[in-house]
């Protein structure tokens, strides 16, 4: 049986699932119920500093886009960090911690950008008995406008400071979330190692609109007639996430730095995407505010299931597997050649390939063949380019075969090179580094 | 003397009152707004589409789908009515199983293809239900053209005609307009009085006058309406029904199944309406179904269906067989009627013969079975009675007892179209119909006007 036990910058859980901040973790009744259902660990809801409670909006937080049967794809919320008191927080996260030691408690954190504000909360999380901190760099909408969250995660000599700030300040380990709402996340990342994090966490959540009421003219959620940019997650976030963690875990300058994995992770296949790219491990919200805590056995079974299937003893063999695989495209093997070939039996005849092909790529795909509705790959003008393999509704109906060494491209009519070449030493590239002969 | 269900011979009444309404209402039940959002997703939106291909109306389906799951159902229905202005009635009627369903490629490829009639329906009810006209009538031509039968092909032609701007006359034998649509349709599959709710629909376009009561060669001669009219289209299905070629067939409780179907839609109490306690049906279509499976929901105790050829030869869709085993008849092959017995001039029982194949031919095996029976419908299929064209002047070319028209609805006689029922080569199918309705009256349109203009 696979060992799914965790271990993230000493902070130890018995699976690699955590609980994102987020609503699910805003207090005790929440977090007890979510450790019932076999949570490995949960990032408490964003503490602020002492003083007057944050104050929510009283109209809808959140906004979605759904797919069939109104599944859902993408939320977004304009949710602000917990309203709650802060010593009712402080006071739950204790008991919590004690009742349930085996679990991984870490503490998401967002006070002002000056050092006594810092100094002034550490203690009193560490006297709680957390695992952690979590830096909240990332909440883009509201906190941000006040010169926290999102503010701070897109200045990266804001995020050295401040993570600076708190190892000097907490014995406890730092994890520093990022904001996606920047154009280079290693940027931040590197700040954030520069500064002497523990980890990083990413992504938080991409600053959106899920609609606009065509009535009204107002984005949604709609407040009494107007609506601000809120905070997207779920499903579809997930690939903008994953490159992220990829982008930081094959970075030179960040290489080997933790990272736990955030982005629309809903099924044990999505924690295991991200742990392969590098993610030590995963937090998950969006997936249990959909459809309840419950999600996580299966998370578990699946992600044990599928180790025990393929050899791997533990999430050591799995994390960063796939990150040497992640490269530029200047180093894709220009030699590599595969062509699109449509399983026959499988093959339904809705045509989509065909139409997907003639109207928008290489007109590669037959629609009628001696008169009959017929559709084939014709290998002379497919570029290989997987838009049908794509839009295909049969699953593994359309496979992408590569060309064997050796055989002719009848697209080229050259045959294939065993050689890898790609495009740094392409002779038409003029920056070239190696002249063609 | 037993009463209710078990009352002998023929009588009304069988069920308890509340029973009737239950078991009349809707075959298929609209979907309701989420339903078909998400049936309306399983479409895959093909490339020449199969669906599309085997609408006998060719109506766009993957976009009508389309634009269902976008949240226009309003476009989606112009999408259906720019093709096929009945619709509404085919998205009920239609046997969607043996047409555009049958080749749906998720019929294909999992057994279970998109539900593109209740998707039809769903549209075109949110278009009727809102009145929503999508058509305006061009400028006046000052042509003016008969219709004879107000029924599906003949309403298809005279909308098509009435908003290229000509005047349509239809002529109706019948009190009301609709013709099988009206008369001709089990009631579960067309409740709530649709059918006069589509004609009334289909004719607010304006230019279309509906005359009921007459009828062909008793109230007037194709030879009038030629004289008298631009142009003439005969929609005007089949009169007659085949005999059984059974001895004793003019028993008191031998009827036709289409005259029971007819009375059933016009019966305004259903508990009044008489029916066999044992009822056999003869025939193997649609009609047979339609009639078996009623007599069934209106209490009679056993129903059997007896068909000459096997199942496989059936013209009803196996759906059909299906509905009617579901509804407690029993389908019986192999079997031919031989001698109607009667008691007291009333039928009491059927004989029948086994048959077989021979070669190429059916033949009688001589061996006999009686079916005891209370009442006995004929539905071995209709016939066209070419009588009522006979009211002087050239006679219409017929083929296999029907008119023989070309590919675009003419017949023999100049400036006189014919589509529908009455028609050699057709398929007895509403949706035909109303195509054959349609593009005859295109075909009448370029005649008038010089291909299209005025």
């Amino acid at each position: 049986m696979a060992d799914i036990r965790n271990n993230f910058v000493g902070i130890k859980s018995p699976n690699p699932f955590w609980l994102a901040s987020a609503p699910p973790t805003d207090k005790a009744y929440n977090v007890i119920r979510a450790f019932r259902a076999g949570w490995g660990g949960v990032v408490w809801k964003t503490l602020g500093e002492e003083g007057p409670p944050v104050v929510n909006v009283n109209g809808p937080r959140y906004g979605a886009i759904w797919g069939a049967d109104r599944r859902l794809l993408g939320l977004n919320n304009i949710e602000l960090i917990t309203d709650r008191d802060l010593q009712v927080n402080l006071r739950e996260i204790k008991q919590v911690k004690k009742d349930w030691p085996d679990r991984a408690i870490v503490v998401s954190l967002m006070v002002p950008c000056e050092e006594h504000a810092w100094k002034a909360i550490l203690p009193v999380v560490e006297e709680t008995g957390a695992d952690g901190i979590e830096l909240n760099f990332g909440c883009p909408h509201g906190m941000s406008e006040r010169g926290m969250g999102a503010a701070v995660g897109q200045v990266p000599e804001y995020i050295e400071m401040v993570v600076r700030w708190c190892k000097a300040n907490t014995r406890m380990p730092v994890i520093t979330k990022l904001t996606p709402n920047i154009t280079d996340i290693r940027k931040p990342a590197r700040a954030a190692h520069a500064g002497g994090t523990d980890a990083v966490s990413l992504i938080n959540t991409i600053n959106s609109i899920t609609g606009v009421d065509l009535d009204s003219f107002a984005p949604e959620p709609t407040i009494d007639g107007k609506g601000s940019h809120g905070g997207y997650c779920g499903p579809a976030v997930k690939p903008i996430a994953m490159n992220m963690v990829a982008e930081i875990a094959r970075d030179p300058e960040t290489q080997g730095l933790p990272i736990s994995g955030i982005g629309g992770i809903t099924t044990w296949r999505d924690a295991a995407e991200f742990m392969a790219l590098g993610a030590g491990n995963v937090q998950v919200c969006t997936a249990a505010m959909t459809y309840g805590f419950k999600i996580v056995q299966e998370m578990i079974a699946g992600l044990e299931n599928w180790m025990d299937e393929k050899g791997h003893a533990s999430l050591d063999d799995i994390v960063g597997r796939a990150t040497p695989n992640v490269t530029d495209w200047q180093y894709l093997n220009l030699n590599y050649i595969a062509k699109a070939h449509i399983d026959q039996e499988a093959c339904i005849k809705c045509g989509r390939c065909h139409i997907a092909c003639e109207d928008t790529s290489h007109q590669a795909i037959t629609n009628m063949v001696d008169g009959v509705r017929h559709f084939e790959v014709i290998e002379a003008e497919c570029v290989g380019c997987n838009l049908c393999v794509n839009v295909c509704p049969v699953e593994n109906c359309i496979t992408m075969e590569p060309l064997a060494v050796g055989v002719m491209d009848q697209r080229t009519g050259k045959p294939v090179s065993p050689v890898y070449a790609n495009w740094t030493t392409h002779p038409n590239n003029p920056m070239a580094k190696v002249a063609a002969e | 003397m037993a009463t209710g269900h078990f009352k002998e011979g023929i009588a009304g009444g069988r069920l308890a009152a509340e029973q009737y309404a239950d078991n009349f209402s809707d075959l298929h039940p609209p979907l309701d707004h989420h339903e078909a959002l998400v049936e309306s997703d399983r479409c895959y939106f093909c490339y020449d589409a199969p669906c599309m291909n085997a609408c006998p109306t060719s109506i766009d389906i993957p976009l009508f789908i389309r634009q269902i799951s976008t949240g226009n159902p309003i476009g989606s229905a112009k999408t259906i009515f720019d093709q096929n202005i009945l619709g509404g009635m085919c998205a009920r009627v239609c046997p969607t199983e043996t047409l555009c369903e049958e080749v749906c490629v998720r019929e294909v490829a999992e057994g279970k293809p998109v539900q593109i009639g209740r998707l039809q329906r769903y549209a075109t009810d949110v278009a009727m239900s809102e009145n929503k006209q999508f058509y305006q009538r061009a400028e006046p031509t000052g042509r003016t053209i008969a219709v004879v039968g107000a029924g599906p092909a003949g309403l298809a032609a005279a909308h098509r005609l009435a908003r290229h701007g000509h005047d349509v006359t239809i002529l109706e034998a019948r009190p009301k307009a609709g013709g099988l649509n009206e008369y001709g349709i089990a009631a579960y599959k067309s409740v709530d009085n649709f059918a006069q709710a589509e004609v009334d629909y289909v004719t607010s376009i304006g230019g279309i006058d509906i005359q009921n009561g007459k009828a062909l060669g008793r109230d007037y001669q194709l030879s009038d309406l030629i004289r008298n009219y631009d142009a003439v289209f005969l929609g005007m299905g089949l009169g007659g029904v085949n005999a059984l070629r059974a001895d004793g067939e003019d028993a008191a409780g031998v009827t036709n199944a289409v005259e029971f179907i007819a009375e059933l839609r016009q019966a305004s109490d259903l508990s009044g309406l008489p029916v066999g306690r044992r009822v056999v049906v003869i025939g193997g279509g649609m009609t047979a179904i339609d009639a078996a499976v009623q007599s069934k929901l209106l209490g009679a105790e056993e129903v059997t269906i007896c068909y000459r050829r096997g199942q496989e030869h059936m013209n009803a869709s196996e759906f059909e067989q299906d509905l009617a085993a579901a509804n407690g008849v029993i389908i019986r092959h192999w079997l031919q009627p031989k001698r109607v017995i009667a008691e007291g001039g009333k039928v009491s029982a059927i004989e029948l013969e086994y048959t077989a194949m021979k070669g190429e031919k059916l033949i009688g095996t001589g061996e006999r079975l009686t079916l005891t029976a209370d009442q006995v419908f004929k539905a071995i299929g209709q016939s066209f009675i070419p009588s009522a064209l006979n009211g002087g002047g050239a006679a219409l070319e017929l083929e296999g007892g029907r008119i023989k028209v070309d590919t675009e609805g003419r017949t023999s006689l100049a400036n006189v179209w014919a589509g529908g029922d009455c028609i050699f080569g057709g398929d007895d199918l509403t949706v035909s119909a109303v195509a054959q309705g349609r593009d005859a009256a295109e075909s009448i349109h370029r005649a008038l006007t010089s291909n299209g203009r005025a």
